[in-house]
């Protein structure tokens, strides 16, 4: 019951990790460009993301959205309901973390100093160039470790998913407690797989730190 | 379809749906000074010289942090009243509701986020700040209450600021179990009268508004304390 419940939370975070990285790294570019409309567009998306509670975006996702656009009612009838409780859980969680992401996308290009901006400018490379094979090469594996720590809380969130009754891990939790009225062995079972889960990534992404660091920099142990 | 909808039930409500605003309120303030009194502690314990001490405060930490805040929440709300009745001795645990339970499990899940920024700050205060203060003769308590610590509040306080915003918005969690919280007072009025729209919507623009003005009020600190420094 609680490896069903596994399946989909483990499944809804790396969909919405995937959004969220392509999401995350465009606004995060957009962000360090030199257009103040796309600065000023980035930064809106990031605050208006930021500062509204999550299970607050989760629930306008799930009734607001569908309440006030026909064409998505439409669709929200004619699929089945644990469709529509993954496809909101995804891009919930995917856009919310997309900000996130892009704040530390925008802190790790703007921690390059401005000679390897100029430096690709100088190569004759474009400005999509530039980003592409100078800047963000640099800029993601500078901040691998915020990343993990928004990979974890990415897994971490998509406990929130409960509240519009995705049948994830933490559901599966509480509907094996009401059952079997065994709370604390539920809970204490949920509490080690999430502890596993974190654990796992964490481990997992400080191999991936040590494979890609930079070679000169603090971190670097060769 | 907009059309339909019918925003004076914001009006009508509005007294029961600040009621819950306030219940948030006293959340955020009592688990955000709880949570840097217990923070600032375990921050001391997992920097302290007795291994048993930084290991325990370490593994509260880690543990804290790495399951979701929604687990604690309903841990926390079938353990307090366990502890309770062990802690008094009585017959039967007593019965003190999700509401009560709330400000426990916020001080103690707070704490250990506290006590990483905590944690940071202390660490960045240099270490002839530390010599100096037992070359005075003042004691690990006093130089801690005198010297580091003040330095390491200041230098941290836009850090704690930005994570009481956080808490703000986690606060909303509580509404799961069924709490009039701020949205779970709106969520009680969506279902009592069909306008869940309306008051989602209006939940979603309040914490923008006040979120928002919190954190650039944050910011002007923030640029504040960068120029004493």
């Amino acid at each position: 019951m609680l490896a069903a419940g596994l399946q989909w939370t483990l499944i809804v975070a790396a969909l919405a990790w995937i959004a969220a990285f392509v999401l995350g790294s465009v606004i995060g570019v957009a962000r360090t460009t030199d257009r103040a409309w796309l600065v000023r567009l980035g930064n809106g998306y990031v605050e208006l993301f930021r500062n509204i509670p999550l299970i607050v975006q989760f629930f306008v996702w799930f009734f607001v959205v569908p309440g006030v656009i026909p064409p998505v009612k439409r669709w929200v009838v004619s699929v089945d309901p644990l469709t529509f409780q993954l496809v909101t859980s995804v891009v919930c969680l995917g856009l919310f973390t997309a900000a996130r992401l892009a704040e530390q996308v925008r802190a790790g290009i703007q921690s390059l100093a401005r000679g390897q901006r100029d430096a690709g400018y100088a190569l004759g490379l474009s400005q999509v160039q530039t980003y592409r094979y100078v800047l963000l090469p640099m800029a993601y594996r500078i901040i691998i470790p915020p990343l993990t720590s928004e990979l974890m809380n990415l897994i971490k969130n998509t406990a929130v998913a409960y509240s519009i009754g995705l049948t994830e891990l933490f559901f599966r939790t509480r509907e094996m407690g009401e059952m079997t009225f065994r709370y604390f062995e539920a809970f204490g079972a949920a509490t080690v797989i999430y502890a596993a889960i974190a654990f796992a990534s964490n481990r997992l992404m400080a191999l991936l730190e040590r494979r890609v660091a930079v070679p000169g920099y603090i971190g670097a142990h060769k | 379809m907009i059309a339909d909808l019918d925003f004076s039930i914001v009006g009508r409500t509005l007294p029961y749906l600040t009621g819950g605003l306030q219940y948030t309120v006293q959340i955020t303030v009592v688990a955000a000074i709880g949570g840097t009194v217990f923070g600032t502690l375990l921050a001391m314990a997992r920097l302290s010289a007795l291994k048993p001490l930084a290991l325990a405060a370490a593994g509260y930490v880690n543990l804290m942090r790495s399951i979701p805040l929604l687990l604690v929440i309903f841990w926390f709300y079938f353990l307090v009243p366990v502890i309770l009745q062990s802690l008094t001795g009585a017959e039967r645990p007593p019965q003190i509701g999700a509401e009560r339970s709330a400000y426990i499990t916020f001080i103690m899940f707070e704490a250990a986020y506290f006590c990483e920024i905590m944690r940071a700050g202390i660490q960045s205060i240099p270490k002839g700040q530390a010599g100096a203060a037992s070359a005075l003769g003042l004691t690990y308590w006093r130089s801690m209450q005198l010297v580091i610590l003040p330095q390491a509040f200041r230098n941290m306080l836009p850090v704690l600021l930005t994570q009481t915003i956080i808490l703000f918005q986690d606060v909303s969690l509580v509404s799961l179990l069924n709490v009039t919280d701020f949205v779970g007072a709106a969520t009680k009025v969506a279902q009592r009268d069909s306008r869940v729209v309306e008051m989602y919507l209006f939940v979603a623009v309040v914490y923008l508004a006040l979120c928002w003005a919190l954190s650039s009020g944050v910011r002007r600190l923030q640029t504040k304390i960068a120029i004493i420094r």
